[in-house]
């Protein structure tokens, strides 16, 4: 819309024509009183917020003792020193150090006091240097100066606790003893969040728990269920209970960005950055590790950006998520971060380092853990244009015994893959051409459950083709990967054990020309979503393994996420607010039926909730696997009777809607009855209403085009 | 046998439609979108849109019997509703105009003084722009559709809301079977949203719904960009529709559509 200009004579005009006068005497201006003339500054929250930089006193002030106890003469060697270390880290405040001297013995006391111009800056100083050992008789203890207050304030006498009445805690694991076996599933869409439970017999879903505003960023399940963490500015919280979900921890973490559970749900790492005081040095993260139950910290890590950045570039936030990656299994016994020419793995009895120590691998830049067992799998890249080839290894943990190492010549990338069980790992490498013009990729693949961890090499049938994903069967020996450089690719599946030979891997089958980029394994495996996400716009085949033949080929339009049930019957694919139109989900089976869908505006996640693995031992399900016919039909006795009900009621449902259109038809019939005369009138007596049927009658017209006479001969 | 068509060259005419000739021309300070013909077609109703400093309203015009004897004058002038007035049409025995537009709002006004008698109620109407009405074969109730990707059935007299029918897409257009108790619902998408379109060729839908149960029973593809008109022929035994994509596509039904249970 175009802004409404006018020309100064037109408003001159009006003004006149108003009898107003547009001279303006400025003297007589009064202003209203106070420096700010009383309009409220909109920059008050900028003001407000500097200050409480300032306002703690001595907040950035550090103590550090356990320094050496020197005689004058050395007075300005050792503040030399100390002076160095200590602007490293930050810039000391002009006088900011301080040395305080035994009036007596004209000696220093052995402590120091530096101020910074900010608490970060004091903090970060208090991380690095505590500990650090200027000579072997000196290590510095260094703490925060407000720090001391707070632990002379400890009273002398030892009270005892209060005891607080046991209230005892709800079930959480309630929703696990549906009685119609059903799933759950969080949704988010516009300002509200919904769990919703997946009733595919009704082909409908059923509200648990709803909530306007619960989160102000996303949610996240806990990765065996339990929990439904929120994010919020002030820190994340975990919500759950037998029936509904009731809030059960917050974890104070200020501007909070993204959290991780450890995988058996005992701690939530959560993560935050923030922009330094200085606009050239990097941002500042804090990370904190909570103990989900107690909601206590068990261990911080602050630090500037640059050290959680190394080997994953970008991602959300700046960082690649998450920094910590646990490894052990469920016992959450072990974390481990990448750092520069080392990998810094922590125990979670002391919340420390193993060995108090990382473990050096010079120049290593991506590592990840087996999913059951205690092994690192790490790959170093290349060094010195091919002096020192690339490398693989395993290592076990906490022993950092090296249990298998393969060096791996002209590589330029690799990714590593863990099959579920951590049984296999498939190291995929791009190797460069002979002429170094090109790549090309091969795999290796581990077995490393069997004696000496055998590593196979694979090539595919067509070397040069390109690989678009890769994705293992869970807890199965078969894998499959994309290739190709066609618009639409290839897909292969291989095992891991042949009909002949179980020590080595074979092909399965290829399909060519399909229209996937992205393999979406049903959690228990032997079935498969072959999905074209983005450029195909949501193509959807659902593929057999055991048989190798495809069930059903579907679409859903636009689809962005594709996620199974955890217990593998059921599929849900969604679009989500990356796209304006159609958002909202379908619910399939795993076979790709289409059983519902919902539509839901400003669609932005979908996430079933985790189921914890199954108790039953591997024998106890073999049994059950057997007898399965008859248990089945126990179950298929009782969805009939479902579906009858179900019909039931629907017949009923719609008889009912007959029954009241038919009533108000026959109303309206009566009144208009009554005014046929009035019709008849209004239409100059013609009784049209009964002309309902229209008769089509072929009418045929002659019409002369043209006329000629033609003298053939004359007489 | 007369045939009357509002024009954005802001005229309505009439037409012989056995010869094609023009008969009469109405003239109209803004363009014309809609027109309807009364009972006995002694009537017509005809909305103009909004332009300049004119609001829409909502003429009633004398339809002469002798086209030579036709005046210019309109018996009522209607004006109220804000934005364009999409649709009017007469209600039972001519005594009543039901009115439909951008406002979201379906108003019934008596013809003779031009009063406003009801309007539909806020809050189960429709939310955003009512495109399209259309009557049923005796009157009694009408379809109208909306860009809120709705359609809603109401009562012709009390304007109670009686059905609703829910699709994915904003509705361009309704029409109603004059055979069975089926509805369709034809539409598109926000121009908001075009930049993001649906490049998938042939798959804009007419949708058919059962009227009573509101279910969707099927829909007929074939249009590559919006649907914007539908209409039945009269034997309700085929359908044509119109879209955006220039295209009028004329379906004749299988012996299978008159046998569709639920």
């Amino acid at each position: 819309m175009a802004a409404e200009v006018m020309l100064m004579n037109e408003i001159e005009a009006k003004a006149a024509s108003m009898a107003i006068d547009l001279n303006i005497d400025f003297n007589s201006i009064q202003l209203p009183r106070g420096e700010d003339c009383g309009i409220v500054s909109d920059d008050e929250d900028v003001y407000h917020d500097d200050q409480l930089e300032f306002d703690s006193g001595f907040g950035n002030v550090i103590v550090v003792d356990n320094l050496p106890v020197v005689p004058r003469e050395k007075f300005e060697k050792l503040e030399g020193v100390i002076r160095k270390i200590y602007s490293q880290i930050g810039v000391i405040k002009e006088d900011g150090l301080w040395m305080p001297v035994d009036p007596e013995t004209k000696k220093t006391l052995g402590y120091c006091f530096i101020e910074y111009n900010t608490p970060q800056e004091a903090e970060l100083a208090k991380e690095k240097t505590n500990g650090y050992k200027l000579d072997r008789a000196h290590i510095f203890a260094v703490n925060m100066f407000d720090d001391f207050d707070k632990y002379m304030r400890v009273p002398d006498e030892w009270a005892p606790p209060e005891i607080k009445p046991y209230t005892p805690g709800e079930n959480l694991q309630k929703w696990l003893t549906d009685e119609k076996a059903r799933d759950q599933f969080v949704i988010r869409a516009g300002t509200d969040t919904e769990v919703l439970w997946n009733d595919a017999r009704q082909s409908k879903t059923e509200l648990v728990y709803k909530r306007s505003y619960w989160t102000e960023s996303f949610v996240q399940w806990s990765p065996l269920g339990t929990y439904l963490a929120t994010v919020h500015r002030q820190g994340a919280a975990v919500w759950g209970g037998a029936n509904t979900f009731n809030r059960l921890m917050r974890y104070a973490h200020p501007q909070v960005k993204l959290i991780d559970f450890s995988p058996g749900e005992k701690f939530l790492v959560t993560y935050s950055s923030h922009e330094p005081s200085n606009p050239h040095d990097a941002n500042r993260v804090v990370i904190n590790i909570f103990d989900v139950r107690t909601g206590k910290v068990m261990r911080d890590f602050k630090g500037s950006a640059d050290e959680f950045t190394i080997g994953g570039a970008g991602g959300v936030a700046g960082v690649s998520w998450p920094v910590f990656r646990w490894g052990g299994g469920k016992e959450d016994k072990y974390f481990a971060k990448l750092g520069k020419n080392m990998i810094s793995v922590y125990e979670t009895e002391t919340f420390s380092l193993i060995d108090k120590k990382s473990l050096k691998v010079e120049n290593v830049v991506d590592f990840s853990w087996s999913p059951t067992d205690p092994i690192l799998a790490l790959f170093v890249p290349e060094l010195g244009g091919g002096n020192q080839p690339a490398r693989v290894s395993l290592v076990q943990i906490p022993s950092k015994v090296e249990l298998r190492q393969k060096n791996l010549f002209s590589v330029s990338d690799c990714k590593m893959y863990w099959q579920s069980n951590g049984e296999y790992l498939a190291v995929k490498a791009d190797r460069y051409t002979k002429t170094k013009k090109s790549t090309y990729t091969g795999f290796e693949l581990f077995r490393i459950k069997e004696r000496d961890i055998p590593i196979e090499v694979l090539e595919l049938d067509n070397k040069n083709d390109k690989i678009i994903a890769f994705a293992w069967e869970p807890k199965g020996h078969r894998f499959a990967v994309i290739h190709g450089d066609n618009p639409r690719p290839d897909i292969s599946f291989y095992s891991m054990k042949s009909s002949h030979n179980l020590g080595r891997v074979s092909k399965l089958t290829t399909l060519k020309g399909k229209q996937a980029n992205a393999l979406f394994w049903s959690p228990g495996g032997r079935f498969i979503v072959l999905a074209g996400l983005k450029g195909f716009n949501g193509q959807l085949e659902f593929f057999n393994v055991d048989e190798l033949e495809t069930m059903a080929t579907a679409e859903h339009f636009m689809a962005t996420d594709i996620e199974w049930d955890p217990t593998g019957r059921y599929v849900a694919t969604a679009v989500t607010s990356v796209h304006e139109m159609e958002n909202g989900f379908n619910i399939w089976s795993f076979h790709g039926k289409l059983l519902y869908r919902i539509l839901k505006d400003h669609f932005f996640q979908f996430l079933w909730r985790p189921r914890p693995p199954s108790f039953l031992s591997a024998e106890k399900e073999e049994e059950i696997l057997k007898y399965l016919k008859k248990y089945s039909k126990k179950y298929d006795a009782e969805d009939q009777d479902v579906s009858m009900l179900l019909s039931e009621q629907d017949r009923e449902k719609r008889r009912m809607l007959k029954e009241e259109w038919e009533k108000w038809i026959s109303e309206w019939r009566r009144a208009s009855e009554e005014e046929k005369l009035e019709r008849h009138r209004l239409r100059d007596g013609e009784a049209s209403d009964e002309e309902e049927e229209y008769e089509a009658k072929e009418v045929e017209v002659e019409e002369i085009l043209d006329f000629s006479e033609e003298v053939l001969f004359e007489e | 046998m007369r045939l009357i068509t509002g024009s954005a060259d802001q005229t309505v005419k009439l037409w012989n439609v056995q010869t094609g000739a023009q008969l009469y021309t109405f003239n109209f300070g803004s363009p014309a979108r809609s027109v309807d013909f009364s009972v006995g077609d002694k009537l017509a109703v005809i909305t103009t849109d909004p332009f300049m400093e004119l609001t829409s309203a909502i003429h009633v015009k004398r339809i002469a019997r002798d086209p030579t004897e036709q005046t210019e004058e309109s018996e009522l002038v209607i004006k109220g509703p804000q934005g364009r007035i999409n649709r009017a049409v007469w209600g039972p025995l001519n005594r009543t105009i039901v009115s439909a537009g951008e406002d979201a709002v379906i108003r019934i006004w008596d013809s003779e003084t031009g009063k406003l008698l009801r309007e539909a109620d806020k809050e189960s109407g429709h939310k955003k722009t009512i495109t399209s009405l259309t009557k049923s074969a005796d009157g009694s109730h009408f379809l109208t559709g909306s860009l809120d990707k709705s359609a809603k059935l109401w009562d012709t007299r009390s304007l109670t809301l009686i059905k609703t029918y829910v699709t994915e897409r904003p509705v361009n257009a309704v029409a109603m079977s004059p055979l069975l108790d089926h509805v369709v619902l034809g539409g598109g998408q926000d121009a908001s949203a075009v930049t993001t379109t649906d490049h998938r060729a042939g798959k804009f839908e007419a949708k058919f719904f059962d009227k009573i149960l509101q279910e969707e029973i099927g829909g007929v593809k074939g249009h590559f960009g919006p649907i914007n008109a539908l209409a039945f022929n009269p034997d309700g035994k085929s359908f044509s529709s119109g879209g955006e994509d220039g295209y009028v596509r004329l379906h004749h039904f299988d012996p299978d559509y008159f046998n569709i249970k639920i």
